[in-house]
């Protein structure tokens, strides 16, 4: 019985594929969907080194502490980072005291509630606190950024390259040196968006954020160029996705290593068992 | 059932002695794995995955269930409360890797068992129960892992839990109201979230029985082997203990170390970015793809592009799909032919490496763009998954001509010597 | 572990070999038992309270608003901490008491911070089996001795929340606490 009707069900499957291949390769000779922007004129990211990159890697806390105090000057007035506490701000190095100042200084509040009355209020926020909701009321959805770099691919390479790499769209013409509005003159950018090519539909609603060297006073001598701001806050944006990073790798190494050393040893007791067999 | 050489529970201590009169679980264990399993002597490292897939499972189950102490189902704070795990909960980023690699873990050693039964005909007479209980975990498996997807409630989670139960919607007059039924809405919400959370944690269980099945069915006629010659003499076998418990545990070192590369170095490498955005009903990720172990059954289901006869794209395809796996209960009645080691099976060891490349493409495919080319490959390539298992097996296993076997295991392993005794005291001929 | 194996090599390799190789198979045996151990640390450490509890161990709380004679019920690590503004009767009273005839023998001025008697800051958790006693909220029984009183299994708290009747063996436990001004009380 199934070796008659086996082979009739598996024609019956080959046949449906042909058909369906048929159909498709008619339709890709005859009428062939045209290449689009985004396909041709999307850029994978830079290639920009952090001192997290390798097995070996670790966060760079100077650089963390940059890194936040762009995401607190520029980038906080739109994006969220609800995920991340400000008691978490302690594996940047600050101390307890700076912790608190940091958070009840923090400009938008910690919103009440009062049960009896009704009210609402707002309080400074406390250690324990998680950054605070943004509302932003003008165009386009800020996405929270607490998972940014884990929720794009290339991470902060990716984030870096978006941040600097907003370019003038007219004239816009890829490595391959196709110019993007002579082939697509529907692409272009619409009133209130931005070009950038890194971006995943080439027009975002978020302007430059970084436009000009000292736009964020650094305090530890490092100079404040927008490539170096850029790379800070991915570097930032990168703890606030993976605060355990440094914990994974420096557990990660003693495990392998005894695994390595309990392996060696189990194959030379399995030699051991076997010796006799072979 | 045993052979009638195997060493027999004989309890030293008068403790074990009263455990064995009153309840022989140690007997059990003894017989089942320990010294009491003659196992053939020959095996290679393909059949340390049984074992593995076993520990893989409860991996999981121990990881799992004290990831469930942390994890609250609810649609509102499900992505949160993993979040609150990766962040708060000590060792909880460590926890929640090692679950979410453990899946993938599971499934690169239970593909590896499957494709080694596909080699060496495992499922062949007398070993067919043992060969249709594993196709069943294997689907549980699936299940559960789908499950599992959904719970951190991210796009991918949430477009794949659409996605997924709208095949059912491919069945004809039934089709939708089972959906609803299954999400216990008209899309996933809390009520899908809710009892996929339920499923995931009974369902591991369910398979713990199922493969507490498998093995009882594989101690009736004892482990395969690799020459598929069946265990004539005691010399063709070895216990269980200390032989293959030593030669697992090897195995099992090796598995730990991949195991832990990837938690503690690319945890991320298997999964999806988009799952780090919370779900959201109103938009589509731009590429919507499963788990990479449910890639070559995607690309299948992608496959029929065109409405067939008078059954529509969308039904050939869900067919397609679950008959991809279906095909494999049948898998004992489509290769009759008597040889079961593919070393000795020229032709069908042929075909066995085209489909090996076959699954690895369609895995591919799966993973790429819904776009040409990989959709016209995948056609290709799921017309030759079809043709393998439906035509090409049960000709070949008509017409081919094996090669010679070996007389027995122990010839196979220390040569063909008629003096060829297996003593300790004589050295033996590689 | 490899009892038969040594057995049987013992015949060809005599003594040495069979010491070593006993040595190599108990050594692995060994290592995979403690690497088995230590990956149970984490399984029991992630029951322990995680980083976002333990950042809330401490609380600040606003008594601006407390009249002499009233009590609120605040939260301090999720249990109920009751603070009373004492009437100078009730403080009266409290020092009234011979303290060596206390089950747990306390003063007043023990339990509450020098020059701000007044403000008696406890736990509302009965001592006895962690019930939450009256007499902080409006109207509540305060029990005979007027302080608090757990409805449980009616233990009775003094004005100084002292235990002097029923079961419970110890006072109100004073949690740790200081003024940040003459308004706000940091608790823990």
């Amino acid at each position: 019985m199934v070796r008659l009707f086996g082979p009739l069900v598996g024609l019956f499957f080959a046949v449906a594929l042909l058909w369906s291949f048929g159909i498709g390769a008619y339709t890709a000779a005859t009428d062939p969907s045209p290449p689009s922007a985004e396909a041709l004129f999307v850029e994978h990211p830079k290639h920009v080194e952090f001192s997290f990159d390798s097995a070996f890697g670790t966060f760079d806390k100077a650089q963390l502490q940059r890194g936040f105090k762009v995401y607190q000057e520029v980038c906080s007035a739109c994006h969220s980072l609800k995920q991340v506490a400000f008691r978490d701000l302690a594996a940047l190095g600050y101390n307890e005291a700076e912790v608190k100042a940091i958070a009840k200084n923090w400009a938008s509040k910690a919103q009440t509630f009062d049960p009896k009355t009704g009210d609402r209020g707002e309080r400074p926020n406390l250690p324990a606190d998680h950054f605070p909701a943004v509302y932003y009321a003008g165009q386009g959805v800020p996405p929270d950024l607490s998972l940014i770099t884990k929720s794009r691919h290339g991470g902060a390479q990716y984030v870096h390259s978006l941040l600097t790499g907003y370019a003038e769209q007219v004239g816009y013409k890829n490595e391959k040196g196709q110019e993007l509005l002579k082939m697509f003159p529907d692409a272009k950018t619409p009133d209130g968006l931005y070009f950038n090519p890194y971006f995943a539909n080439l027009n975002l609603a978020m302007p430059a954020p970084l436009v000009s060297d000292d736009q964020v006073a650094y305090t530890d001598g490092t100079k404040a160029t927008v490539e170096q701001m850029s790379k800070d806050v991915s570097a930032f944006l990168t703890w606030t996705a993976e605060p355990k990073l440094d914990k994974r790798k420096q557990t990660g190494w003693p495990v392998l290593g005894f695994l390595v050393f309990a392996t060696a040893l189990a194959y030379l007791a399995k030699r051991n068992v076997w010796a006799d067999k072979h | 059932m045993s052979f009638p050489w195997a060493n027999e529970y004989k309890p030293t201590s008068p403790l074990m002695q009263w455990v064995d009169q009153r309840l022989p679980l140690p007997r059990f264990v003894y017989n089942a794995v320990g010294g009491g399993y003659p196992v053939p002597r020959n095996l290679n490292y393909m059949w340390n995955f049984g074992i593995l897939a076993g520990v893989a499972l409860m991996l999981q189950i121990v990881t799992g269930v004290v990831l469930a102490m942390h994890y609250a189902a609810n649609d509102k704070v499900a992505f949160d409360s993993v979040e609150h795990i990766m962040r708060d909960v000590n060792w909880g980023w460590m926890l929640r890797y090692a679950h979410a690699n453990g899946a993938s873990m599971f499934f690169i050693v239970v593909y590896t068992h499957i494709f080694r039964g596909f080699f060496y005909s495992s499922y062949k007479a007398p070993r067919e129960m043992i060969w249709l209980l594993g196709v069943v975990i294997f689907l549980l498996m699936m299940a559960t892992a789908f499950m599992g997807y959904v719970l951190p409630w991210g796009q991918m989670s949430f477009w794949g839990a659409k996605v997924i139960t709208g095949l059912f919607s491919a069945i004809p007059l039934v089709g939708t109201p089972l959906q609803e039924w299954l999400l216990g809405g008209f899309a996933p919400d809390n009520a899908a979230l809710n009892r996929f959370f339920s499923l995931h944690f009974l369902l591991p269980f369910v398979i713990l029985g199922v493969i507490i099945l498998h093995v009882w069915a594989l101690h009736i006629p004892g482990s395969s082997n690799p020459t598929g010659v069946e265990v004539k003499q005691e010399s063709d076998t070895v216990p269980f203990h200390p032989y293959y418990t030593a030669k697992d545990g090897f195995g099992l070192g090796l598995f730990l170390i991949l195991y832990c590369a990837l938690v503690f170095f690319a945890p991320n490498l298997l999964g999806h970015p988009d799952n780090y955005i919370p779900a959201n009903p109103l938009s589509t990720p731009a590429h919507i793809v499963p788990e990479w172990y449910f890639w070559p059954f995607y690309a299948i289901l992608r496959a029929f592009t065109a409405d067939f006869m008078f059954i529509p794209a969308k039904l050939m395809g869900v067919l397609a799909m679950f008959s991809a796996i279906l095909v494999w209960f049948f898998l004992p009645w489509l290769d009759t032919g008597p040889v079961r080691s593919g070393h000795y099976r020229p032709l069908f060891r042929k075909f066995f490496y085209l489909l090996v490349v076959d699954v690895l493409v369609l895995g591919y495919c799966g993973g790429a763009p819904a776009a040409e080319p990989y959709v016209m490959i995948s056609q290709i390539a799921s017309l030759y998954y079809f043709l393998h298992f439906l035509v090409i097996l049960p000709i070949v296993s008509s017409i081919e001509t094996p090669q010679p076997l070996p007389f027995s295991i122990t010839e196979a392993v220390l040569g063909k010597d008629e003096h060829a005794v297996l003593s300790p005291t004589q050295p033996a001929v590689a | 572990m490899a009892e038969q194996a040594s057995i049987a090599s013992a015949t060809v390799t005599g003594e040495e070999g069979v010491r070593r190789r006993d040595f190599i198979n108990i050594a692995a045996v060994s290592v995979a038992g403690v690497g088995g151990l230590a990956a149970l640390y984490p399984l029991i450490s992630q029951m322990a309270p995680s980083a976002d509890v333990l950042a809330e161990s401490s609380t600040e709380i606003d008594i601006s608003a407390i009249a002499t004679g009233q009590a609120i019920k605040a939260v301090w690590r999720k249990q109920p901490v009751f603070i009373r503004n004492l009437t100078p009767e009730e403080i009266k009273k409290a020092e009234a008491v011979d303290v060596a005839s206390l089950r747990d023998p306390q003063t007043l001025a023990e339990r509450t911070t020098a020059g701000k008697t007044n403000w008696l800051i406890t736990m509302g958790v009965c001592t006895h089996l962690g019930c939450v006693p009256l007499g902080a909220g409006e109207g509540e029984v305060k029990g005979e001795f007027g302080g608090y009183f757990c409805p449980c299994h009616g233990s009775s708290y003094d004005t100084a929340a002292r235990i002097r009747k029923g079961p419970a063996p110890k006072n109100l436990e004073v949690p740790p606490h200081e003024f940040s001004s003459d308004t706000v009380v940091k608790i823990g």
